[in-house]
């Protein structure tokens, strides 16, 4: 199971908690699938979200704190301030919105972000993209986590760029992995660990499914299977066929 | 016979002070508050009776229970119009309208010809859409009002605090503010613009689909429209934050560029009382019957609820919403 920060979690979905029909089918997808982290936003609450806060953190999950919304390094600094008080947690997920139409992060402020957040004792998970430098960055920065995005959030795109992907697992062998956001079926999440990714996070393809805890599910049997398959050391592609059955022997020319 | 007292003239306390003084029941309310006012959350209200179009994102009984409501509010205040709603995507989210469509019933598809029929100020504006032919709206305020006022009618009292003596049996309706007793009880704060733009004439509720900033606009007449209206995790009551206005606003421009010269009347935001699952709930305890969770679904929910209690105060029968009884 991956280990992030030191902490070993339990599973390697983790799942968002918002854009549930309501927090009792939240519950029943966290259930379902045995997510092992919950990921939850603050900044628009204002602080008046803590009875939402209290079933959150009812699922008996840890908590990754998140900076969604956030526009500029100044804003995620205090949110991440906001979120330590609240969840007595140094994790954070940082998110430092670049571009309103994609969510695209805004990477040179999120490495900033990083390097601020690392100095004061924060755990720092970044939502980044799967640029090589950037990543570098970002570890240079005192992050111990990656956490490129698959595809817009909330898209449901899937894995836009593979090859850009299997490329950071190949560069960064140690680093802890999470392909964050786009994913929108199961068979995403899947790819994404059959890459060598520790662990996937998502949202809205579980709370806006028409039934999110068997999507949970779903994704979560997706992932465990993309683990095995990737540690099993899959097979290459071949460009000729190969009989799994010897044909020496057998009447073949008939 | 002494009569019923109710805790809370809100939608809850009003529907249920109706229905039991509809059955032959004397009743009597009170609130510090006694009339309808900004102080509730049901003054913020949208007012669609639209019990399909919740269906896509609330449970099954919502759809069942709130057909009703129609039927009930028109009966008992005559302020309702039904002209159905219109579900509209911008051409990019073509992709929310089917997902709509697959998760409600009740409606049936519009081209562009339809949709300009229906409402001829958005002609060329929208090539599909989806027609919920069998909803209705009403305005929240003339409605509270007219309850009351029928109430008063038929000689109910309305005190600002609990007369003495204490009545045999008290339901408690004071939404969010009997989070004292219903500590499950939790507030979903949504914001609303109220505009004036006679430059457009809508009839009906029409529900603007958006991955991110879902819209409805409910026509009040005389060139009114109420905007609404988001859906935060958050007890937060007050003042609308200037993201939900820009949100709101740039959805409405996107409905009809004429929204762009509106006049904004008013602003609001409240908290909404809602339970996890975001259902209402019966809740007996003793002498007090607790009557709360309405969430988004005021006005299509309340008359089932409040018959709901209604037929236990008169039977002892556990309804559907009842998920307690002790003594």
């Amino acid at each position: 199971m991956p280990v992030f920060y030191g902490v070993e979690v339990s599973s390697a979905l983790m799942l968002g908690t918002a854009q549930y029909p309501s927090p009792a089918i939240m519950a029943q997808a966290f259930r379902a699938s045995g997510a092992g982290i919950a990921t939850v936003s603050l900044r628009r609450e204002q602080g008046g979200g803590q009875a939402f806060w209290d079933l959150i953190a009812g699922l008996g999950v840890r908590v990754l704190p998140n900076t969604a919304g956030c526009h500029t390094v100044k804003e995620a600094v205090t949110t991440a301030h906001m979120a330590r008080e609240l969840f007595g947690t140094p994790w954070i997920k940082l998110e430092v919105i670049g571009h309103t139409d994609t969510l695209q992060p805004d990477v040179v402020a999120l490495i900033e972000a990083a390097r601020i957040l690392t100095a004061e004792g924060f755990e720092v998970f970044p939502y980044c993209t799967e640029d090589l430098t950037i990543c570098g960055r970002l570890l240079d920065a005192g992050c111990q986590v990656l956490m490129p995005w698959g595809a817009p959030i909330g898209s449901g795109r899937g894995l836009n760029n593979p090859f850009g992907l299997r490329s950071l697992r190949a560069q960064f062998p140690d680093v802890p992995l999470v392909v964050d956001a786009g994913i929108g079926l199961p068979s995403h999440a899947a790819q994404a660990m059959e890459l060598g990714f520790d662990a996937v996070l998502l949202n809205t393809a579980v709370a806006r499914a028409g039934d999110p805890a068997a999507m949970a599910r779903a994704m979560a049997r997706a992932i465990e299977a993309g683990r095995e398959a990737y540690l099993a050391d899959p097979m290459e592609p071949r460009d000729m066929a190969a009989p799994s059955t010897p044909l020496i022997g057998k009447a073949f020319l008939t | 016979m002494k009569p019923f007292r109710i805790l809370g003239a809100g939608v809850m306390g009003l529907a249920i002070a109706t229905e039991l003084a509809t059955r032959g029941h004397p009743v009597e309310l009170v609130d510090p508050e006694p009339t309808p006012g900004p102080h509730g959350c049901s003054w913020w209200a949208g007012g669609m009776l639209a019990p399909y179009c919740e269906r896509e994102s609330a449970e099954e009984p919502v759809e069942r229970l709130g057909l009703g409501a129609i039927d009930w509010w028109d009966r008992h205040t005559g302020t309702v119009r039904r002209n159905g709603t219109l579900v509209l995507a911008l051409a990019r989210d073509q992709g929310e309208l089917a997902r709509f469509a697959r998760r409600s019933r009740g409606h049936r598809p519009l081209d562009a010809a339809g949709i300009a029929a229906l409402e001829p100020d958005l002609a060329g504006r929208f090539s599909a859409g989806l027609f919920f032919e069998d909803e209705a709206h009403l305005s929240p305020r003339a409605a509270l009002s007219a309850l009351r006022d029928g109430l008063r009618t038929r000689g109910v009292a309305f005190h600002r605090a609990p007369p003495s003596p204490a009545p045999a049996l008290q339901i408690d309706a004071r939404g969010l503010a009997a989070r004292d007793a219903l500590t499950d009880l939790r507030g979903v704060r949504g914001e609303m613009l109220v505009l004036r733009c006679p430059d457009v004439t809508l009839s009906r509720p029409v529900r603007l689909l958006h991955p991110r900033i879902p819209l409805y606009i409910v026509p009040r007449g005389d060139g009114i429209f109420m905007l609404g209206a988001t859906m935060i995790e958050s007890d937060r009551r007050g003042i609308v934050t200037a993201r939900s206005v820009l949100e709101l606003l740039s959805a409405a421009y996107a409905l009809h560029p004429a929204f762009g010269e509106a006049e904004v009347l008013e602003t609001g935001a409240d908290a909404r009382p809602a339970f996890p699952d975001n259902l209402p709930r019966l809740r007996r305890r003793g002498a007090t019957l607790y009557a709360n969770g309405l969430y988004r679904h005021g006005f299509l929910l309340a008359p089932a609820v409040a018959a709901m209690a209604a037929d236990h105060l008169e039977t002892g029968i556990t309804p559907a919403f009842m998920d307690e009884v002790s003594a």
